[in-house]
């Protein structure tokens, strides 16, 4: 007997709406297994992961935070993936977009500049993003270099850079030698939704509208449609004289962006000032939730608030069950190897083959 | 300014210099050299940094508790290619894209190279022990540049060899490199393509779990979260860097190593440009290397295996 993979006839769109649930559930099953392994009570781990962060309105509103930049960066990524374009290096373009947005807020910091701090700020943001992204697109267009390596290189040049100048030139002469900025004024910050219940902040608002945006972009825009021709058949896309190269650098600047804008959304808002510890791996995780969310700005939304939820139960766990923080990372490697088999089967099934002697077929 | 230069000169090739580049260039010719085989089978396994971080934790464990570098080495090896083993069930036996999944493998690798490691953070191993012979080892100048490196060194150097040999003068390498050429011809002949592409992916995943360990077993004799540190990435630039040939990877895997350490080196020096920047050299040696090959090569003549990181489901 022999297990093979064939293609189906047609794609199951019974499998396609519900991939990412069974996703779900088999990295459930899988983790209740490792705990159990690890002496933990499976059901109790489970609990304190998914459930317990929803049952408190302080970590719900945690949740949306964590969520804001995740979905922010994966609908950028989305637009780059359904376009079969490689962009991994969004952490380094959150990294410079919150750099090029701090740089204001530190130059301005203690004098009274009026309230088009913050609006620029943002838009400074995006566009350090946006140019830092345009780099390996460039490089990609020009020069053939492949954007995958490109990317994720100048994500530890972004590190650095921003290491460099917290130790550097905009260190806080008050800081007790600590490598950050001075925190920021409260012009330059954004301030909380609910004052007093949690840290919920106006740049989740931003995300939604950044959701329904893409959304638009992808379906009902000539560009959107060019991003989905030339992820689905590129020859057909060549044919028909879509310019293959512009969409690399669209794709590129506005995943770029919105990383950026995370970046600068997430130092005005919750962080408040600019330190080494601000690139968290938000610009990776985001990978994971736009394939979670099936490249879908809708799907994405729901995918970041889940992962957003994993990482506020694993912090959770790590104080009530004593796992480490990395058991979260782990869970979140094993989400995205299910989905990728999850969506594998789509198009694909699996067959049990009776092994059998070949017949060789005569033919005339 | 001349002064400056001859004493970044007298440095480059102190013996010390030299013999830090090797060390420095060890474990990205050991992942490159298993990634080299993997692409040549027209896999492209963007896990590579994923496994070596395993590596380098799973191989600290093994000596940590063995007491032996060997152990800790074939901990790194067995560690490696079992997460290359995900990569090849999902590629290959599920058709899953590649790209995808290699990334998925290395944000696994990173959280579970945390989990096993976090029980070692600040604990110390002896580093592997140097070759010695005597008379030879102590030859002025290059007696312990050849005869008196660690042994990973050695095995490096004899792992590109046999590549070489093996893909070049065996027939199992001509129909390895046949398989990343052209998968419809292959299969159609009668080879068993998605089986060579899978043992070509564990030995691609043995290859990176042992640089990996290489890190902390000889590089640093400790382990530290996160410490390949882009390597795994750089050894697959190297691949294309070397367009895909055993000859130019050991040529790129030095000049890289010499690059990455180039900063700490000059640190002493006090020349004057922060740390940080020294630092990126390696990461923006990267990029101006991918853009100056890739530029001269144009996409047309491409040497990259036609078939590479293309989905490959057999008739029946």
């Amino acid at each position: 007997m022999q297990l093979v993979l064939e293609k189906r006839a047609e794609r199951s769109t019974l499998i396609a709406v519900t991939s990412p649930l069974i996703a779900v559930a088999l990295t459930l099953i899988t983790f209740a297994i490792l705990f159990a392994i690890m002496g933990k009570n499976p059901i109790e781990a489970l609990y304190v992961y998914f459930i317990e962060p929803l049952t408190d309105p302080f970590t719900l509103q945690e949740i949306a935070v964590k969520a804001t930049p995740l979905v922010m960066i994966a609908v950028g990524l989305a637009l780059c993936y359904i376009a079969n374009i490689w962009n991994i290096g969004a952490e380094g373009q959150f990294i410079v977009g919150a750099v090029c947005g701090s740089w204001l807020a530190v130059r301005t910091n203690g004098t009274d500049v009026g309230p088009w701090l913050l609006p620029v700020m943002l838009l400074l943001g995006a566009i350090g993003g946006a140019l830092y992204g345009l780099i390996p697109a460039i490089c990609r267009v020009y020069f053939g270099a492949s954007e995958i390596l490109t990317s994720l290189m100048l994500v530890y040049i972004a590190n650095l850079g921003l290491d460099y100048m917290v130790r550097g030139p905009w260190r806080d002469p008050q800081g007790l030698n600590f490598p950050t900025t001075a925190a920021f004024d409260p012009a330059a910050s954004i301030g909380t939704l609910f004052e007093g219940t949690g840290r919920l902040h106006a740049g989740s608002i931003i995300a939604l509208f950044v959701v329904m945006l893409i959304a638009v972009l992808l379906g009902r825009t000539l560009m959107g449609f060019q991003i989905r021709l030339v992820g689905a058949a590129p020859r057909a896309a060549r044919f028909s004289g879509f310019n293959a190269d512009r969409l690399v650098l669209f794709s590129f600047a506005v995943s770029g962006a919105l990383a950026g804008l995370a970046g600068i959304i997430e130092v005005a808002g919750p962080i408040g000032h600019l330190d080494p510890g601000v690139p968290s791996g938000y610009g990776f995780t985001a990978i994971i939730v736009a394939f979670l969310g099936r490249l879908n700005p809708i799907g994405i939304l729901i995918a970041g608030l889940f992962l957003a939820l994993t990482f506020i139960g694993g912090e959770g766990a790590q104080i009530s069950l004593k796992v480490p923080l990395d058991l979260t990372k782990v869970f979140q490697g094993i989400l995205l190897f299910y989905v990728l088999a999850c969506d594998s089967m789509i198009v694909y099934r699996i067959r049990l083959l009776r092994t059998q002697k070949r017949v060789v077929p005569v033919h005339a | 300014m001349l002064e400056t230069l001859s004493n970044i000169f007298h440095l480059i090739f102190s013996e010390s210099f030299i013999l830090t580049v090797v060390t420095a260039s060890t474990p990205l010719l050991l992942a490159s050299s298993g990634e080299l085989v993997v692409e040549r089978s027209g896999v492209l396994n963007l896990g590579v940094e994923g496994m070596m971080i395993v590596g380098a934790a799973c191989g600290f464990a093994g000596t940590f508790w063995s007491g032996s570098t060997l152990v800790g080495a074939l901990c790194g090896i067995l560690a490696g290619a079992m997460l290359s083993a995900i990569f090849g069930i999902l590629t290959l036996g599920l058709a899953v894209n590649q790209v995808a999944t290699g990334l998925a493998l290395t944000i696994f690798g990173v959280g579970l190279s945390g989990l096993i490691g976090a029980q070692f953070v600040g604990e110390r191993i002896v580093p592997a022990a140097h070759l010695y012979l005597p008379v030879l080892t102590g030859i002025p100048g290059i007696g312990r540049i050849v005869f008196g490196e660690d042994p990973f060194v050695y095995v490096s150097i004899a792992l590109i060899i046999g590549i070489w040999l093996f893909l070049y003068r065996t027939r199992a390498g001509l129909v390895l490199r046949a398989v990343g050429d052209n998968h419809a011809s292959a299969h159609a002949l009668g080879y068993p393509v998605l089986r060579l592409r899978m043992l070509a992916v564990l030995f691609g995943g043995a290859c990176a779990g042992l640089a990996g360990a290489y890190l902390p077993l000889a590089y640093t004799p400790f382990f530290i979260p996160g410490m390949t540190s882009g390597r795994g990435w750089i050894a697959l630039a190297l691949v294309v860097f070397a367009s895909w040939r055993p000859g130019r990877l050991v040529v790129g895997a030095y000049l890289f190593g010499a690059v990455s350490i180039l900063g700490l080196a000059l640190q002493p020096l006090q020349l004057g440009i922060p740390q940080q920047v020294m630092n990126m050299l390696p990461y923006l040696a990267t990029v101006v290397v991918l853009v100056l090959i890739s530029r001269t090569r144009g996409t047309a003549g491409s040497a990259a295996p036609a078939s590479l990181g293309m989905v490959f489901v057999p008739d029946r």
